[in-house]
């Protein structure tokens, strides 16, 4: 394999990645346990939220505090879909809680644009905790603290019978998930994320250089929408519920904290903070089953090792999980460059 | 009428509060221009102290004056552990670090205390309209203001404070010890959202108890001008009565949405706030 940049277009790379990695899913799905599938599946619908925020805070230096919102519309968007109208087929549903979200993002953006810093982070942090009240204004809607419980029937009469339920769902999680994120990766890599780039690092430059801000600003804020109305609707799907407790402030910041975690500003960041979110919370768990700690202790534990994890990333690895990746992969090139003993190591992207 | 009235007298009460978060949140951005997200966590192991303190002796005033003293403790530390480490960094890397020790103390008080509501008691009888407890919180949120006002305007700490939040350089050059200064704010910043989650707790103390009163008081301080105590202390009380009419006339729920509404229409017409100042950028 030569080195350095694979001769491939960008899109054609992405969508062979996109695909390796659905075969990949499909084995794998294939050889754990339902539970663990359904592990699988939820690492899929966080993937997509946080990839959304990674473009909006890490690339577009927007900081978001309350993205849980958008989860929250896209899991009520399909919720209501399934119940409202269930002849549609759920990827028509999906489609339309992503939509859904998007619209609430642009609108949000609209506002954003005008914000920054400590604004915008006060006006996020404030629609994370209002919007999930709003089941309690209208209960008979939206089903008040319970939530809403639907089933949904997306199995293919052919498959019915020889694959798991939580198998397939792990599959149309992750089709739609590696989809959206061929489409986002290709977004950020060409001319528009060179754009977002230019407007996080200086606006005033950005503006002089003819990029219009706002425009630029909810634009980032309704691909980032999207992404988290997807999620959203993903994670019903998978449930069969939509209730205001998941939707929680909690839910909001470990989203940024999956972005941080991961390393801000990389796409593959996104991947390893969805992870993180999953398993910190799963591991957490079982320690707390396995030294048999009291349940106000056990409750609280993944929280708590978020919160330090957090803490420590940002003093002493702000670069997170990917940097060190990064940096893995940069030793072994140079290593390699010097036993070959040939040319020089390009170094220097940012 | 009369239900106008109480939702005024109401709204007083609870906005009084929230200009002492607002006050804290203040404070600590003039000092070091971050917005400590862990305000309300701080606030809220404060009283939780304070709650175990008063089990213990049965002095409300015991508590009181332990929760004020923890919470310049835990101030001060924080700064000193978690903010100085990052004064080059990017605004984001202290938002973070904070977000991330809010996570970290609503963790603790959960395993401390439990997630489950404890009774919080009142400082004074707090039935009927303008009860005596909203009569004393008004009073002494004000006072606090007041005091923070004075030591800012016509002390030498005041100034020293100002000297070393505005132009540390100078400052340093002309003998501040900024460092101690900006711990020094942190401290009493804390302090005063101590005082606020006291206040603010009656009658359950849980985890999440102040996060909603966190939102209401950063509102407060965005629309105020997060650089400005007095519009601090003004949009608190502004808010306060606002949101009462709010949950009063078209019901609890959407206080929350009522206060994003309010803060994205004030930012929409001003930006830095109704009494801050836009600051030129240059390139």
């Amino acid at each position: 394999m030569p080195a350095g940049r694979s001769p491939l277009p960008p899109l054609l790379r992405h969508t062979l990645l996109a695909l390796a990695a659905l075969l990949a899913i499909i084995v794998l799905t294939g050889v754990v346990d339902p539970f663990t599938n359904l592990r699988i599946a939820s690492v899929g619908y966080y993937l997509v939220a946080v990839a959304g925020l990674t473009l909006l805070t890490g690339l577009n230096g927007q900081v978001s505090l309350g993205h849980g919102a958008f989860l929250f519309i896209g899991a009520y968007t399909m919720a209501l879909l399934v119940i409202h109208v269930p002849g549609w087929p759920f990827w028509l549903d999906l489609l339309l809680a992503a939509a859904a979200s998007g619209v609430a993002g642009a609108l949000a953006g609209a506002a954003a644009a005008r914000l920054h810093g400590p604004y915008l982070a006060g006006a996020t942090l404030a629609l994370a905790v209002g919007l999930p009240a709003l089941t309690q204004r209208f209960p008979e809607l939206l089903g008040g603290s319970n939530g809403l419980a639907f089933r949904v029937n997306s199995m293919p009469a052919g498959l019915a019978g020889s694959v798991p339920t939580t198998r397939w769902q792990a599959w149309v999680v992750w089709a739609s998930v590696l989809l959206a994120l061929v489409l986002l990766a290709n977004l950020t890599r060409g001319r528009f994320g060179r754009t977002l780039r230019a407007v996080r690092d200086n606006e005033v430059s950005a503006e002089l250089a003819g990029i219009h801000i706002g425009r630029t600003k909810v634009l980032a804020f309704l691909i980032s929408a999207v992404c988290g109305g997807l999620a959203g609707g993903l994670q019903a799907f998978l449930l069969g519920t939509a209730a205001p407790g998941s939707f929680t402030l909690v839910l909001s910041l470990s989203l940024l904290a999956a972005v941080v975690l991961g390393g801000i500003g990389s796409m593959w960041g996104a991947l390893w903070g969805a992870i993180a979110l999953v398993y910190f919370q799963a591991w957490s768990e079982d320690l707390a089953h396995e030294l048999a700690l009291s349940t106000d202790i056990a409750n609280n534990l993944p929280l708590a090792v978020y919160g330090l994890i957090l803490i420590t990333v940002v003093l002493a690895f702000p670069q997170g999980i990917q940097g060190g990746v990064r940096q893995l992969g940069r030793l072994l090139r140079r290593t390699r460059a010097n036993r070959t003993a040939s040319g020089t190591a390009t170094e220097g992207e940012s | 009428m009369n239900g106008f009235l109480t939702l005024t007298v109401n709204g007083l009460s609870t906005g009084a509060v929230y200009a002492a978060l607002g006050l804290s949140i203040v404070i600590i951005y003039r000092a070091t221009r971050v917005i400590n997200f862990a305000q309300p966590a701080l606030a809220l192991i404060s009283a939780y102290l304070a709650y175990s303190v008063n089990k213990a002796t049965g002095s409300y005033w015991l508590g009181f004056a332990v929760a004020l003293l923890a919470g310049a403790v835990l101030g001060a530390g924080t700064e000193r552990v978690l903010i100085r480490p990052l004064r080059d960094r990017t605004p984001l890397s202290a938002v973070i670090v904070t977000l991330g020790l809010l996570m970290v103390l609503q963790a603790v008080a959960g395993m401390f205390w439990t997630n489950e509501p404890q009774s919080f008691p009142y400082a004074f009888d707090f039935r009927g309209q303008f009860s005596a407890f909203s009569l004393f919180t008004v009073l002494v949120v004000l006072a606090t203001a007041a005091g923070i006002g004075l030591l800012f305007r016509y002390t030498a700490l005041g100034l020293r404070l100002r000297a070393a939040a505005f132009r540390p350089e100078v400052a340093s050059m002309l003998g501040v010890r900024v460092g101690l200064m900006l711990t020094l704010g942190w401290a009493l910043a804390a302090a005063v959202g101590a005082l606020a989650g006291v206040l603010a707790t009656p009658p359950f103390l849980f985890p999440t108890v102040l996060d909603g009163v966190f939102v209401y008081a950063l509102t407060a301080a965005v629309i105020g001008g997060l650089d400005n105590p007095l519009g601090t202390v003004a949009g608190g009380f502004a808010v306060g009565i606002g949101l009462s009419y709010v949950s009063g006339y078209l019901g609890p729920e959407l206080v929350t949405m009522a206060a994003l509404v309010i803060l994205v229409l004030v930012l929409a017409f001003r930006p830095n706030g109704l009494f801050g100042h836009a600051v030129a950028r240059r390139v």
